[in-house]
């Protein structure tokens, strides 16, 4: 963590030092294209287990440092570790979610779900029976024959997720999945996702410019400033996961963490 | 294309193409294709002799003529065919046909309706250009926002003002993609009018030149419209890009 | 910085126009518009059979003495169908077409997806094509016959001249504006380059590449009706040049409309199947 960021404990409960233990190591990265300076100085960790959530204000680069750490975007200068491996592009033991998700329009469910493992050279039958197991995981049993388009916005992330999920990665990169999605939804999809953190264990990377999606899903949550992207400060909302969703959308600790980030925020706003 | 870390632009690979031409033509061996320096040399001659310059006028005029038309009824009928169900219900499947449809057969009708003159050429131009910038001043009209639309008639503009200061200006960016689409298609037509009619303007002297086996002349003749083609889109596109801003916006 | 630019607006209102066209999103209608938009087939049974009417009165008038009636075209059109002159001459035009448009397609198909995918092809080649597709190509058919006389191949050349830009085109742009998010994906999944092309950009192009096929073939049309009219007296051309020479009007409408309603007829097809079998979002229900 840098010196310049403030770790803020939400709460009055003492953050335990379990998180040591860290998936994901970003150190010193800086991205510049041409002339604009997109990143500057990022370090951060990345707890093992944990969904950590980067928010921002638009274009502060927060989908750059995500694609970054994905392999997908070579930073100007600094590394990321994963599992203590540097980066070189993408790797295994990472998956990405797409916030227009990146469905072969062509491809049935199953095929699109299945694709991780196809391109690894899987066996179809092998490769059928896990995406089979994870499509029915998020919810969408019995639509493995359909096509993206016959689908609605959340169904296709579902299918998003379910493909992230097949390939077994450590480590889920996900950049604002459920911006394209409408606010029912997304609610909906919030709680499940918050069931699959808990039943997967593990490491979730999200990005988000939701402030109440943010604090409802994270266990930590990174404050991007606005370009050149640095970080700003790190909170970790403790908020009682065990309780309902709605008793959680309602919770104090909640509804404070909302708004000791948007008076964070606020200033970045025009 | 970078090369050694410089940006060569696209086009300057036509450079390339003219040498190869250029060598290709002192090899010699195709009588057909002389050196691209003698083309040019021979086009320069050309372009000062009185049959070009009469030969390029009638074309430009049987053009200009027939742009003019197929512009005029082309953006009419559209913006007709946008707004009105039943003319588009009515028209739709004509201009889907002949759109598409081989025209060059139609030319030989022409000639015998309208004589073996700049009539027929004039027609062609206006058969090969008007049915794109129909079709795509149609899209235009037809993707001007409903609220835009509601905007006007709000704030008390009137049927003029709605169709003159709205829906033709917000149908813009679409009407001229078509209109410059009409003009690739249109000198196309005046080309296949006139050599097909064979005995004006340039189609007189493609058949002039290529029975008498005359290649400088002919490629020069072949180079010059080819150019004129390029220019005239480039122009039309050059005018796209200036209202190309609000096609984001809307 | 201003060819790419070029090339995607060219190709893509091509490609968009006649497509988006066929599918008339259904617009505010009045009392008429509702008839038909309920009862499409009607709609068009009606404009056919009005466009029909008005050239049967425009023949019966006459306005001209070289101007038909609608009826002595059908009748000349089923007589010539009945006498086998028709099915010969189809036979000698649709030959060099189909094997113009296997050329055209196999070459431009493969020029298109290695100029899509290479910086250094798309640099050298596509301005070529470019100009090639603004140009008037028909002004260089009176060349061919010089070097191939007035044969097959003579026809064949004139059609790949006209369709091959097109096809070309409409493959380069397809593969290089293929999805990149899709790209992305198969990248993040460790998808190696050959699988990138195979398994999604070449399937992403493929609806554009497709699209590409039937404008070169609207093109070949073009190309072989023009070849037949002005250097090999064969086929379609030759029957309209001949009926026109002996002033048998109504032979020479029945093979200009025959040409016109089997390219419309064949270009329809192909787009009924681009969007049954290429186009899956694009499919009812």
């Amino acid at each position: 963590m840098t010196n310049s960021a403030a770790v803020i404990h939400s709460n009055v409960h003492p953050m335990p030092q379990a998180a040591s233990d860290a998936a994901v190591e970003v150190r010193g990265i800086c991205k510049k294209y041409n002339d604009v300076e997109a990143l500057r100085m990022i370090d951060l960790d990345f707890p093992r287990g944990k969904l950590t959530t980067l928010l921002g204000p638009s274009g502060c680069g927060k989908t750059t440092l995500l694609k970054i750490i994905a392999g997908l975007i070579e930073p100007t200068s600094g590394e990321v570790r994963v599992n203590g491996r540097p980066v070189t592009g993408p790797g295994p033991e990472r998956a990405f979610v797409f916030q227009d998700f990146a469905l072969m329009p062509w491809a049935t469910v199953m095929r699109n779900v299945a694709f991780g493992l196809e391109l690894r050279g899987m066996g179809k039958a092998e490769r059928q029976s896990i995406a089979r197991k994870y499509i029915a995981e998020v919810g969408l049993a019995g639509f493995e024959d359909k096509y993206p388009h016959e689908l609605s916005g959340g169904m296709r992330q579902r299918v998003g997720l379910a493909r992230a999920f097949a390939v077994n990665a450590d480590v889920l990169l996900l950049d604002e999945p459920f911006s394209a999605v409408d606010e029912q939804n997304r609610r909906k999809f919030q709680e499940d996702l918050l069931r699959l953190v808990e039943k997967e264990r593990k490491t979730f990377i999200f990005v988000t410019h939701s402030i109440e999606e943010a604090v409802y899903v994270s266990d930590r949550i990174v404050l991007l400033s606005r370009r050149p992207g640095r970080v700003s400060q790190i909170i970790e909302p403790k908020i009682d996961r065990t309780a309902s969703p709605d008793a959680i959308r309602r919770d104090q600790g909640y509804l404070d963490t909302v708004e000791e980030i948007w008076q964070g925020l606020k200033h970045y706003v025009d | 294309m970078t090369l050694f870390g410089y940006r060569v632009p696209m086009m300057a690979s036509l450079l390339v193409w003219c040498a190869i031409w250029e060598l290709v033509g002192h090899a010699g061996f195709l009588f057909l294709i002389p050196p691209l320096s003698s083309v040019l040399v021979a086009g320069v001659a050309m372009v000062q002799t009185g049959t070009w310059q009469s030969a390029a006028l009638i074309t430009l005029h049987s053009f200009v003529i027939g742009m003019a038309l197929a512009i005029v009824v082309g953006v009419v009928l559209g913006v007709l065919m946008g707004r009105f169900k039943a003319v588009d219900e009515l028209f739709s499947i004509w201009v889907n046909i002949f759109v598409s449809a081989p025209l060059s057969a139609l030319v030989p009708v022409l000639m015998i309706l309208f004589g073996m003159g700049e009539t027929t050429v004039i027609v062609t131009v206006f058969l090969f250009a008007v049915w794109i910038i129909v079709l795509d001043t149609r899209a235009g009209i037809q993707h001007v926002p409903k609220s835009l639309i509601e905007m006007g008639r709000s704030y008390g503009a009137s049927t003029f003002a709605l169709y003159g200061k709205i829906v033709l200006l917000a149908a813009l960016p679409e009407i001229l993609a078509g209109i410059r689409l009409g003009l690739v298609r249109g000198v196309k037509g005046v080309v296949i009018g006139q050599l097909l009619v064979s005995i004006i303007g340039y189609g007189e002297l493609f058949e002039l030149y290529s029975r008498s086996f005359d290649m400088e002349n002919f490629w020069a003749l072949t180079i010059i419209l080819f150019a004129a083609a390029m220019l005239m889109s480039a122009a039309v596109e050059h005018i796209e890009k200036k209202v190309e801003y609000y096609a984001g916006v809307r | 910085m201003i060819a790419p630019t070029q090339v995607d607006s060219q190709v893509s209102s091509q490609v968009n126009g006649p497509a988006r066209a066929v599918h008339s999103p259904a617009g505010r209608g009045l009392g008429l518009g509702r008839l038909f938009a309920r009862h499409p087939v009607v709609s068009r049974l009606v404009s056919l059979g009005l466009f029909f009417l008005a050239w049967e009165i425009a023949g019966r008038v006459p306005i001209s003495y070289a101007f038909p009636t609608f009826t002595d075209t059908l009748y000349a059109f089923v007589t010539m169908l009945a006498d086998g002159s028709l099915v010969m001459a189809y036979g000698s035009t649709l030959q060099p077409l189909i094997i113009g448009i296997a050329i055209s397609g196999v070459v431009g198909v493969v020029l298109g997806i290695v100029m899509g995918l290479s910086r250094m092809a798309e640099w050298l080649v596509a301005p070529v094509f470019v100009v090639l597709q603004s140009a008037p190509m028909a002004a260089l058919i009176p060349l061919i016959t010089f070097v191939y006389g007035i044969g097959l191949v003579a026809k064949t050349l004139a059609v790949i001249m006209l369709a091959l830009p097109v096809i070309v085109l409409n493959g380069y742009k397809a593969v290089r504006n293929a999805n990149p998010s899709l790209v992305d994906m198969c990248r993040s999944f460790q998808g190696t380059r050959l699988q990138r092309i195979t398994k999604i950009i070449i399937p992403d192009a493929s609806p554009v590449i497709f699209a590409g096929l039937r404008l070169g073939l609207a093109a070949g049309f073009i190309g072989v009706i023009l070849a037949e009219l002005l250097i090999t007296p064969t086929g379609i051309g030759d029957l309209i040049t001949y009926h026109r020479s002996v002033a048998n009007y109504a032979e020479m409408y029945a093979a200009v409309v025959s040409i016109i309603l089997v390219s419309t007829l064949t270009l329809a097809a192909l787009e009924a199947f681009e969007i049954r079998v290429l186009r899956p979002e694009k499919r009812r229900g």
